[in-house]
């Protein structure tokens, strides 16, 4: 499960409650609450990226052998690559199964 | 020795912003503005002040305006009064929680309806728990020095909180007063240039004002009202310091004639003055009667409150709003949480008057005492009332 990694004490805040470091959001795993994940079917997989052109938050990217790797780090698990693949190569399946 | 100069009380808010030597300005510029926006915008626009006047489409988006400008580092001052306050509300709150030190003058009016122009304190205390400082002038030249001391307190590394100057509408914003006014150069020695902790700057980003997931609100919170409490003694020492360069010296409560008083009016804003010749009026009859009024309203001087009543018999609280459903006025209640616990409190009455610009004369005090002092001697009286409300 990824945690906000900045818990703190209200002394120990910085002014406003600003964040001082830039980029520190990189460390923040925003797909920890998906119900359900895609798992694609490679032998259907017709390597057109639709899956990556259209997944909302850039989870998938493009492999040296043309394949896309699925990032479960940002994945909310809103099954558009799914809806989307053309030959229905991708399929939702519930999280600890 | 600074010159007295006759001004309407608006125009000696601008000319203190401008001695302030303020960046940016951003206000609406249409009603309900006072004069204090348009007078910023001639000063700008004369080369008198050098400053960058944003008039902006509503007061949501002039607040908006403040928070970033003050976010990137500049002086920023804005003013507004009653709806436009409440336009801005949703953003009065964030200017604090992002410690930006913006100086805003309300003229106080009544919120609608029915449909007022005119002052009463309904617009202010609908902001009450906003996380601003806040301090309440009674005449011209306590507007002028308010907001010199607003700038001091806002921008002081261990406060950086946006400061409201109240003053009340028309009977001061379009009233001409003898005001002894500074000049930049004599403010400059008060004032130092403002060295911000933190900005918005392209070369070192940060973020101001991310959400606040629930594992952090509370704390973000916390910080913002333990400043805003711990502001207090920069408020008073920076109010010492102004009274040993300039001679006129204010405190977070302000007494008159409390000596020997049995009972003592309180209130607040320009009604004061009324309510002093009312005393003086009382104390030659020889009713001991005495007169106290917050000047410090937020962050709430409770300790100074509580050693100032010692001895008092009776408070009569004179609201210039009413908390709706509440059975009183937003003052009262507050003064009487205030006393709720404390050893030897006196008897607090609440009264409402002043409404939608309707005046309270020295008669009505007089009034009001009587009436505290009846009720004093019997040991009860109603949970508030309105005065001077016709039945029929």
């Amino acid at each position: 499960m990824a945690k906000v990694d900045a818990i703190t004490g209200w002394k120990d805040l910085e002014i406003g409650c600003a964040i001082i470091e830039p980029g520190s959001s990189r460390r923040l795993k925003t797909g920890d609450w998906r119900s359900q994940r895609p798992v694609t079917d490679r032998d259907e997989c017709i390597k057109c990226g639709l899956c990556w052109i259209y997944c909302p938050d850039i989870v998938y990217s493009p492999t040296r052998n043309g394949y896309f790797k699925w990032n479960g780090d940002y994945c909310k698990g809103c099954g558009i690559c799914a809806h989307e693949c053309p030959k229905d190569a991708i399929t939702m399946v519930m999280e600890g199964e | 020795m600074p010159k007295r100069v006759g001004i309407e009380v608006s125009l000696a808010a601008s000319e203190a912003a401008c001695a302030a030597d303020v960046d940016v300005i951003a206000a609406d510029p249409v009603t309900p503005q006072t004069h204090i926006v348009e007078h910023l915008s001639e000063l700008v626009a004369d080369g008198e002040l050098d400053a960058e006047f944003m008039p902006v489409e509503s007061e949501h988006s002039a607040m908006s305006a403040c928070i970033g400008a003050a976010a990137a580092g500049a002086r920023t001052f804005t003013a507004t009064s009653a709806p436009g306050l409440a336009l801005m509300h949703e953003i009065v709150f964030i200017a604090p929680s992002l410690r930006t030190p913006i100086v805003m003058v309300v003229a106080n009016r009544a919120l609608s309806g029915p449909i007022s122009i005119w002052n009463d304190h309904s617009d202010i205390m609908a902001e009450r728990d906003c996380g601003w400082i806040q301090t309440f002038a009674e005449n011209g030249q306590e507007v002028f020095d308010l907001i010199i001391h607003a700038f001091r307190v806002a921008e002081d590394p261990e406060v950086l909180l946006p400061v409201i100057v109240n003053m009340d509408g028309f009977t001061l914003s379009h009233v001409i007063e003898p005001i002894e006014m500074l000049s930049a150069s004599e403010v400059s020695e008060y004032l130092k240039p403002y060295n911000p902790q933190m900005v918005l700057d392209p070369r070192e980003p940060i973020t101001m004002g991310p959400v606040g997931v629930p594992e952090m609100y509370t704390e973000a919170r916390y910080q913002a009202e333990s400043v805003l409490n711990g502001s207090k003694k920069v408020i008073v020492k920076a109010w010492k310091e102004f009274a040993k360069l300039y001679g006129r010296s204010y405190k977070p409560i302000e007494t008159y004639r409390t000596e020997g008083a049995e009972v003592v009016l309180m209130t607040m804003g320009s009604v004061t003055e009324t309510a002093m010749t009312a005393v003086d009026r009382m104390r030659e009859k020889g009713i001991e009667v005495g007169l106290m009024r917050f000047r410090l309203w937020r962050p709430f001087p409770v300790q100074e409150f509580r050693r100032a009543v010692k001895g008092i018999k009776a408070l009569a609280v004179v609201d210039r709003a009413i908390s709706f459903g509440a059975q009183g006025g937003p003052v009262c209640s507050k003064v009487k949480s205030a006393l709720y616990g404390a050893p030897d409190q006196p008897q607090v009455f609440g009264f409402i008057s002043g409404l939608g610009g309707r005046d309270i004369t020295v008669e009505m005090f007089e009034e009001i005492v009587k009436k505290a002092i009846r009720y004093a001697t019997k040991g009860k009286g109603p949970m508030y009332e309105l005065i001077g409300v016709r039945e029929r």
